[in-house]
């Protein structure tokens, strides 16, 4: 009786985080032109609108430069510093793993209004750079945490026996440690994507006037009314956001697969 | 140089661009906050620079923003005992699953990776005027006039739960899957009842993970503004939407300062009483 019980509430807890995004996507077909119900009968004339409106196509291409910019830079300053407290001995290192995810434990918005004021202060107004910085420190840590768990379960004794076989320290690198790495790069580097593309808290403070990112962007749309353009623009950023990290895993299984074999 | 002074010297230049980001990207940033909320912004909106306590004194002697500092931490608390009552279950099913546990988790991280805001405006499609539940009692006869279910303080919890409790489920999911099954099964063995063993034995066992998600959604809670902005009324602002309104409003950046460290004093302290009990690791466990 327990047993069934417990997976009666698990369905429901599932329902409870499916439905509303089922139904924005729902929606976001709807031939009516109010977003919402009735449905009226399904159309794509939304996603059709959705193409020719230039202040979302901006606001896509803000936050994809954004992000794949966020993506690099936090994924080179995340896997050099995961690959020193990895393969070294740091005195320190607790110390250290705390400062790099502390990003995470001070709130977003004291972080927003902290590096808002002090670039000010340094004449660095709300700016695209400022939007980046603002990105690359909060993704930062989620990088270190993804890599960091990758590069542990990567055998160090695979370098050695390269090193041992006449290979230097950078052959080894390139040739041994770098491809061994490759999917926990390729995953920090994902996951700094989506998050820096979702992000709103931070943004908002830090995008100039006239900028748009895709969420603050709906954010601005939605002051007036939830608009059938709205469901269909989420129906694309749930494509996006839900496909990317799917897509990642199934490269991810294939390259591990490839070497397991 | 010798080669292990270089040997020591290398994981240093490794970790230096972080390090150096963090410092002055989050740390002296917030020093600087510090400093600045004893500046005084003049009427002419020029900042006065100086040691002023007045910021200060009204952030922490006005009635309004303890009030409303009070009611974000009810919401916040709320939401986190909401979160664990609906997710502890749900983690201990995917835990104990013989099925694909696999999947059940990418399930569960469907949702979670769908954007922020498109997860908390999608329940204007199901509370609102015309939304889901208003247009089925419509057509069911129940009602004969929309119901108004949204913009209240119940609202802006129901969208932070639904923000929030994957957090909640990954992290008690860790640690339930951290234990031994053969330990419940022993304790059953010894005489005690199911629902004994699991208080007695599971329960405890799995008390860091609860407490590591509750520390989650306690805190992400208690710092959003945008799930108030979209689904509160005009009168469930929290704490951040006084920050958003000093800052980015009434340009009283000082003002915005001094209030911004209170949340982060606040939250800072459940962070530090949280790392000195439990320690940092369980959390990352959680995220990683």
């Amino acid at each position: 009786m327990g047993w069934s019980l417990i997976r009666g509430w698990t369905l429901l807890v599932y329902v409870f985080m499916f439905l509303p995004v089922a139904v924005v996507v729902l929606l976001s077909f709807n031939a009516s032109q109010f977003g919402s119900f009735p449905m009226t009968g399904l159309s794509v004339r939304w996603f059709v609108e959705l193409a020719q409106n230039d202040a979302i196509l901006r606001a896509f291409r803000t936050s994809i430069i954004l992000g794949l910019l966020t993506a690099v830079l936090s994924t080179i300053l995340g896997v050099l510093a995961s690959l020193a407290l990895v393969r070294y001995r740091v005195p320190g290192s607790n110390l250290i793993s705390t400062l790099l995810i502390a990003p995470i434990l001070v709130p977003e918005v004291v972080l927003a209004v902290a590096l808002l004021l002090f670039l000010n202060f340094l004449s660095i107004n709300k700016s695209f750079m400022l939007l980046l910085f603002g990105h690359v420190i909060f993704t930062l840590p989620f990088v270190v945490l993804v890599v960091q768990a990758r590069l542990i379960a990567i055998r160090r004794d695979i370098e050695e026996a390269a090193m041992s076989l006449g290979a230097s320290p950078v052959q080894t690198f390139f040739e041994v440690t770098l491809p061994l790495m490759l999917p926990a790069v390729l995953a920090g580097a994902l996951f700094a994507f989506t998050i820096s593309f979702d992000d709103i808290t931070g943004t908002l403070f830090w995008k100039p006037g006239g900028v748009e990112t895709v969420p603050t962007q709906i954010f601005a749309m939605l002051r007036n009314s939830i608009s059938p353009e709205i469901n269909a623009l989420g129906t694309v950023m749930i494509l996006l956001t839900v496909g990317l990290p799917l897509l990642g895993l199934a490269i991810a299984r294939q390259m591990s697969a490839k070497r397991g074999r | 140089m010798s080669v292990e002074r270089r040997e020591a010297r290398q994981p240093w230049i490794l970790l230096s661009p972080a390090l150096a980001a963090i410092a002055l990207l989050l740390f002296v940033p917030l020093v600087f906050i510090l400093i600045y909320s004893f500046w005084l912004r003049t009427a002419t909106g020029a900042d006065q620079i100086g040691f002023f306590l007045d910021n200060w004194q009204e952030a922490l002697s006005d009635r309004f923003y303890r009030d409303i500092l009070l009611g974000t931490l009810k919401i916040a608390l709320i939401t986190t005992i909401a979160c664990a009552l609906m997710g502890y279950p749900a983690a201990y099913f995917i835990a104990r699953s013989r099925g694909n546990k696999a999947i059940l988790l990418l399930l569960l991280m469907l949702p979670f990776w769908v954007s922020y805001i498109i997860r908390t405006m999608s329940w204007i499609n199901i509370l609102g005027v015309s939304g889901a539940v208003n247009s089925i009692l419509l057509s069911l006869g129940i009602i004969n006039e929309p119901i108004q279910m949204l913009y209240n303080e119940t609202t802006v919890i129901l969208g932070l739960v639904h923000f929030l409790l994957p957090f909640m489920i990954l992290n008690v999911f860790v640690s339930l899957d951290g234990i031994d099954e053969t330990l419940e099964d022993a304790s059953n063995s010894l005489g005690a009842t199911k629902w004994q063993s699991f208080l007695e034995v599971t329960l405890p066992l799995s008390l860091p993970g609860l407490a590591a998600g509750g520390l989650l959604c306690f805190v992400l809670g208690a710092g959003t503004y945008i799930t108030p902005l979209i689904l509160g009324g005009p009168t469930d602002a929290m704490f951040a939407n006084l920050v958003y309104e000093a800052i980015i409003t009434q340009l009283n950046w000082p003002l915005g300062s001094a209030l911004s460290l209170m949340l982060l004093v606040v939250l800072g302290t459940l962070v530090l009483i949280y790392n000195r009990y439990l320690g940092m690791a369980q959390l990352m466990k959680g995220l990683g």
